[in-house]
């Protein structure tokens, strides 16, 4: 088996990387990327890519993944996407918008780069080739603990840059958008965005992942950000890529010292799909709200491994992440809050609510608490559970059919998440994709809520 | 209206109904007393469709099967259950829940679907009835409503469903005097020529805001007697102790 070779060097995925390298290593980018991107690939060469006994991979099963023989995503300009078009494939939210398709950089389907001073929402590939933000970049990218984390860095050719400078606030969204377009040819994509904000600076930022028809490609994301003291930012990420695609993500986050962060997931999207986030809270008071939503039906497995880290004291995270699985599909969540020992005052909570709605149907929920500090208040809970009968009972009593009355106790389930969203036309958008999973014909959409 | 003939109901292995005969005309108000766990709650759950009992004999709604019909199908009907204690659905707004309930029953009935705006205008309408606040529209079915704001909503329901057969399942418990009229307002209200009420309760309280006009004695899963409002008063001063001690012989007047 393939994913069971230690070094894992004998993926089709990998080889055709390995071929591909080289070439990446030229002098578009900067020597200290280059330098970092050969560690990288000598740390995936040497550890190989994740199976089935790696604690953190335990729900997500890459095999697949690495037995098929995706092609590196073409730099082509003849993907003809007018602006309708994405709103259609990728919604509308108003404000700036980044487009790219196929992890490649669509100028005219983008906002243009003039923005107030300071402000920089630019194509990561400009950024790196211009020489810009390296001393915060190259700390930036200085992880690769992870197989496609590493992967990404060493093949990564472009993303988003966003950067608000101090006391900068941006009011309306920022949307990211990476549009799949895969056609015949399976291809893999390694996006790669930055955010940066800086101290005492607000923004929202949306991270929208899609495709087309049922086209089969490989997302391998990662997004780092980075608040400074103070800094406030709102992140959205929808994974609606195409049922045959695979998507791996990382979130990577660091806050400083009163900072306070947001990011909702909603994952509907992709055969594995996995959303992983990491946060570091690094300095006093920083506070993080990490919520999620997945929707997975047969034939979909969406994973979603959480790490909070509390290295200072006085600091908040809560987590909540909320499944629907249908059908045959899988959803996992795998919750870590760690507790540093100087990290006294923390104060974490964390909780997981599944609802199943089939036999078939499975939920692996996983909390772990590990605290070193004494004086922190820690809660977890998790449930996993099927549609209520009494409820179902009293909506049919009224004379609301089964499905319907499936379908509406399905809805209120998530329409907790949904009211999380604070931007209205992403909400509306969101609103729709979960209605319409519903088999939401029976409902209507403009007062659910 | 409707005629139940020797209905038997189990739970678990469990009988709670054993043998319950009744026969309910249109137009009348008829009233089951009896103390707890006799099978009264049982009965109207299973006359609305809950189906979690194993159940024997046989019930005629209109001449149709009842047993034989889905809760929803019991629903479009005619057949309501003011429920004992009514669910909480987070997420589900009250006026939604309602217009959806009240767009499927017409829908079943070939009727057009009354739009969002028509809907309000009718439950703002029946509100009154039950002298409910408007605020209670936009919140979720039955959520953080107190007990008997949740009865209220029972009634309300009822109001704008308008069913010909509603069972209303203890519906005075929980509620203190003024509740208790408003809600006996509300159901004195919705009687009529074509419309059945059957009242489930243990107390006689509310049969002095509704009067009925049969009164029948549940104990042990049977009706061991039956009569007129006249049965509701000498049950308050005897009690059900006599009636479950003879509850295995069913006794018959009337």
């Amino acid at each position: 088996m393939i994913h069971e070779t230690p070094s894992g060097v004998s993926s089709p995925l990998f080889t055709e990387e390995i071929a591909n390298l080289e070439h990446k290593l030229d002098s578009r980018y900067p020597a200290w990327l280059n330098t970092l991107r050969h560690t990288a690939f000598a740390s995936l060469l040497e550890r190989g890519f994740p199976t089935v006994k790696d604690e953190d991979w335990r729900y997500t099963r890459v095999a697949s993944i690495l037995a098929t023989p995706f092609k590196p995503a073409k730099s082509s300009m003849d993907h003809l996407f007018s602006c309708d078009a994405i709103d259609k494939l990728a919604g509308d939210f108003g404000g700036i918008r980044l487009v790219f398709v196929n992890g490649h950089f669509m100028p005219t389907l983008s906002s243009s780069g003039q923005f107030k001073e300071g402000i920089q929402i630019e194509s990561l590939a400009t950024i790196l080739s211009q020489g810009q933000h390296e001393a915060t970049l190259s700390r930036l990218f200085n992880h690769f603990s992870n197989a496609f984390t590493a992967l990404n860095l060493a093949l990564t050719e472009d993303g988003a840059f966003i950067f608000i400078p101090p006391n900068t606030i941006i009011e309306e969204p920022i949307a990211v958008v990476f549009l799949s377009d895969a056609s015949i040819t399976p291809f893999v994509s390694n996006p790669r965005s930055v955010i940066i904000a800086g101290a005492g600076s607000r923004a929202t930022v949306i991270e929208v992942y899609t495709g087309i028809l049922d086209n089969l490609y490989f997302t391998n994301a990662v997004t780092d950000i980075l608040l400074e003291e103070g800094a406030k930012i709102d992140h959205y990420k929808v994974q609606n890529e195409t049922h045959k695609a695979f998507h791996i993500a990382l979130l990577n986050l660091h806050q400083e010292r009163g900072s306070q962060f947001s990011s909702h997931l909603t994952a509907l999207g992709a055969t594995i799909g996995r959303h992983e986030v990491r946060v570091s809270l690094n300095a006093e008071g920083a506070e993080t709200n990490l919520n999620g939503l997945y929707l997975a039906e047969s034939g979909q497995y969406l994973d979603n491994p959480v790490l909070v880290l509390h290295h200072a004291p006085r600091c908040t995270s809560r987590q909540l992440y909320k499944g629907v699985i249908d059908g045959d599909g899988r959803g996992g969540f795998y919750g870590r809050i760690v507790v540093a020992q100087d990290a006294m005052k923390t104060d974490a909570v964390q909780a997981n609510k599944v609802l199943l709605l089939s036999d078939l149907a499975q939920a692996d929920t996983r909390p772990r608490l590990e605290i070193f500090a004494d004086d922190v208040k820690c809660a977890h809970g998790a449930t996993v559970g099927q549609l209520d009968d009494a409820s179902l009972f009293y909506l049919r009593s009224r004379g609301i059919p089964l499905d319907n009355a499936r379908s509406l106790l399905t809805y209120a389930f998530v329409s907790e998440m949904l009211s999380l969203v604070r931007v209205k036309p992403l909400q509306a958008y969101l609103t729709e994709l979960t209605l319409s999973r519903f088999a939401g014909r029976a409902l209507e959409r403009s007062d659910a809520i | 209206m409707l005629e139940i003939k020797n209905l038997c109901a189990k739970i678990e292995g469990r009988e709670i109904l054993r043998g319950i005969d009744l026969s309910i005309q249109a137009g009348e108000v008829h009233a089951i007393m009896g103390p707890n766990g006799s099978g009264k709650s049982t009965l109207s759950q299973v006359l609305a469709g809950r189906d979690i009992y194993e159940l024997s004999g046989s019930v005629l709604f209109n001449g149709k099967d009842l047993l034989a019909l889905s809760p929803e199908d019991r629903a479009a009907a005619g057949v309501f259950l003011a429920f004992q204690y009514p669910i909480e659905i987070p997420g589900v707004g009250n006026l939604y829940f309602l217009r959806t309930a009240y767009n499927a029953i017409r829908k079943r009935k070939g009727l057009e679907e009354m739009d969002a705006i028509d809907f309000l205008a009718l439950a703002k309408e029946r509100m009154k009835l039950v002298e409910m606040d408007p605020s209670f529209m936009s919140r979720s079915v039955n959520e953080g409503f107190s007990g008997g704001e949740k009865k209220r909503n029972e009634v309300f329901q009822m109001a704008i469903l308008e069913p010909t057969f509603a069972i209303m399942d203890e519906t005075d418990s929980g509620l203190d005097i003024d509740a208790l009229k408003i809600v006996a307002n509300g159901v004195n209200a919705l009687r009529g020529k074509g419309r059945a009420i059957l009242l489930i309760t243990h107390y006689q309280r509310l049969l002095d805001y509704i009067v009925p006009d049969h009164v029948h004695v549940l104990a042990n899963g049977k009706i061991v007697r039956s009569g007129d409002k006249a049965l509701a008063l000498e049950l308050e001063k005897t009690g059900y102790a006599e009636f479950e001690k003879r509850g295995e012989r069913p006794l018959r007047s009337v």
